[in-house]
């Protein structure tokens, strides 16, 4: 590989997860109420991915982010207001919906067609980089799609730390059952990675980072291409709020023996 | 006529996982509500034959394998050149594949290759009428819904914990073996190991009966204004020895390792619950100094039974979110919990 890596990170809005959501019927399909207005947070574990990519970036000379977004273009300039501060990154942006219930494969293909768009990306240097799971489909399945219509044949799903070895070679650590990680190493780029919550705290906001985005985040948003995906042959029968709360027992008067006495019994019940 | 695949891998013994048998499980139930449906069984690993005689009358018609070392690991290129080349044999219509790391990985790609489409997180299935409904949740198990689709093959990834693991005779499968040409640069990525995510006792325990989970509580300032932090550690260790109970954690904990805070060295973002950590599956859930805020309650979707501790009679727990919240000091409670389970 010549030079560093380019890291398009896929990753876009979902509503912030202190909400309440509820279930609409929307015209083509089930949707959230008040969908447009809901306050929206960039995807969290899409969101550990930009910034891994971005110190990623920082500490490899010449390579370069790119995020790409599927979501309301004006959804999306609210957001920007704050992630456009974070890192450094030029913005592709998809305009279409960002809502759970549009089909991961037309996601994928909207998002592989934006990355084909990219002027002047390497392939052969090319680090594609999103979240493990979106919080809103929560599928799981997106990123795999998009890597192979890239034509990208080593992936790593889950991932929360990646390093960059002596020899240019990467070595991954992937989430596995029962709290382990799969140890794997891969000789370079290209590859994807769907990252889990890696080891970065959220960067702080630096005016300096959002004035040098914002030249390119504007005419991003300005360019857009409509990316109008739905969930063609899916047919939802019905989207419901889980049944009823439960009616807490709130237990105050108990001495600390006696609370501990009734939880040993339920726990050995 | 659907043609039912039902796909596995095997575990590093030769054996398969749980959640395989689930599956297996959720695919019999299909055979025998869809008229006119066939049903082959595909194994992949190392070697293939003792998992596919340990299933071997569940009432697959036939049985496929894709073995060798290139396919005893989890890896991408492998798993889905196996997968792709069992769903292409079998012209299937349905796959059926049980929840876990390595197919997680591998199966949407699969998919993309064959044009099919995928759901993953399968909490429930129904055939109304002849025609397949299934459950998944939504928004991070803020939401279920019921569908369908017409598009096929449709991959149905089965989460662990839904249906009851298959159980049946061993006999003999007779596994027919499938080749798969693997191309020159499928073997770019080496898996070297497993590796625990602190050098601590392993805190999660998928089979656990109860989950514990740990909150921010425990490592503030109690009420004597001071920081109880061993004490915290040992508390939290000896209950999960002596209940053999699994160990969760809220973000707030866990993000205090990361901003490099004194915190409980025994706890990894690994054990977090919730939004933007895990949704697992136990009876018993056990709250103590966590707030029960939304963002991790809903990470207590597949918890039945959950019980809470808490100092402040107000928190996110009293809202419905749990059956008993206990107004009182963790500390204290928790010494008295392992001081009567060790007895
Ligand atoms: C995008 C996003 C994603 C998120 N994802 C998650 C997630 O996946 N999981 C998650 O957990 N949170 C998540 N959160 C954070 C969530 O909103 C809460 O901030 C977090 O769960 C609070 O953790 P806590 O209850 O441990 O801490 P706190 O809110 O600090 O609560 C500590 C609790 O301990 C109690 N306490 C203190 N001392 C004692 C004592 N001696 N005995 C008994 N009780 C005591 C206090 O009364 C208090 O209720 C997310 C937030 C956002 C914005």
């Amino acid at each position: 590989m010549n030079g560093g890596f380019h890291i398009v990170v896929c990753g876009s809005i979902v509503p912030d997860p202190l909400q309440t959501l509820a279930p609409i019927e929307g015209p083509t399909g089930p949707a959230l109420k008040n969908e447009l207005m809901l306050p929206a947070v960039l995807d969290p574990w899409a969101g550990h991915a930009l910034y891994e990519a971005a110190n990623l970036a920082k500490n490899v000379p010449d390579s370069k982010v790119w995020l790409v977004s599927l979501g309301p273009k004006a959804k999306l300039q609210q957001l920007m207001m704050s992630i456009a501060q974070k890192v450094s990154f030029e913005l592709v942006v998809l305009d279409g919906p960002a809502g759970g219930f549009t089909d991961p494969c037309e996601v994928a293909a909207a998002l592989a067609g934006g990355i084909n768009g990219i002027a002047g990306l390497d392939r052969s240097r090319l680090l594609l980089f999103g979240g493990c799971s979106s919080a809103s489909r929560d599928a799981g399945v997106t990123m795999q799609m998009v890597a192979e219509q890239l034509g990208i044949g080593d992936q790593f799903l889950g991932v929360d730390e990646l390093t960059i070895q002596a020899d240019g070679s990467m070595k991954l650590l992937e989430r596995i059952e029962g709290g382990q990680y799969q140890v794997s190493t891969c000789t370079g780029a290209p590859a994807m990675l769907a990252w889990a919550t890696g080891n970065l705290p959220e960067p702080p906001n630096n005016p300096q980072i959002g004035m040098m985005n914002m030249r390119t985040v504007m005419p991003a948003l300005q360019k857009a291409q409509p990316a109008p995906v739905g969930a063609a042959g899916v047919s939802y029968l019905g989207v419901e709020l889980p049944k009823q709360r439960r009616e807490t027992r709130i237990v105050k008067d108990l001495s600390v023996d006696e609370v501990a006495r009734e939880i040993v019994e339920w726990l050995k019940g | 006529m659907e043609k039912i695949l039902f796909i596995a891998h095997t575990q590093s013994d030769g054996t398969l996982p749980n959640v395989a048998r689930e599956a297996l499980s959720a695919a019999v139930d299909l055979s025998k509500k869809l008229p006119g449906s066939s049903f082959v069984a595909g194994i992949i690993g190392q070697e293939a034959n003792q998992a596919a005689d340990s299933i071997a009358s569940c009432g697959a018609a036939g049985f496929l394998s894709v073995t060798g070392a290139e396919f005893a690991v989890s890896r991408y290129a492998t798993d889905a050149a196996a997968v792709e080349a069992l769903v292409r044999q079998t012209g299937a219509t349905l796959v059926v594949a049980p929840t876990t790391s390595r197919f997680s990985r591998a199966l949407p790609g699969v998919v993309q290759r064959v044009q099919g489409r995928i759901e993953t997180h399968i909490s429930g299935m129904d055939i109304v009428e002849g025609s397949l409904q299934i459950q998944r949740w939504y928004y991070r198990q803020r939401m279920v819904a019921t569908l369908t689709r017409a598009q096929r093959p449709w991959f149905l990834v089965i989460d662990g914990g839904v249906f009851p693991a298959w159980q049946g005779e061993p006999g003999s499968a007779n596994a027919e073996n499938v080749a798969v040409q693997l191309a020159a640069d499928t073997l770019r990525t080496q898996v070297i190991g497993v590796q625990a995510p602190s050098t601590n006792t392993q805190t999660i325990r998928p089979e656990a009966e109860v989950l514990f989970v740990a909150g921010a509580g425990w490592t503030k300032k109690q009420a004597d204004g001071q920081l109880h932090l061993k004490d915290a550690e040992e508390l939290i260790l000896g209950f999960l020895k002596n209940c053999n109970a699994s160990l969760g954690s809220s973000k707030s904990l866990v993000d205090q390792s990361v901003e490099g805070e004194a915190v409980l060295p025994f706890m990894s973002h690994l054990n977090q619950v919730g939004q933007t950590g895990s949704t697992p599956r136990h009876p018993k859930g056990l709250a103590t100094c966590c707030h029960g805020e939304e963002p991790h309650a809903v990470g207590w979707r597949f918890i039945n039974e959950r019980r809470a501790i808490n100092t402040d009679a107000n928190c996110g727990w009293a809202q419905g979110k749990a059956d008993v919240l206990y107004v009182a000091d963790a500390f204290q409670v928790m010494a008295k919990v392992n001081e009567l389970l060790a007895q």
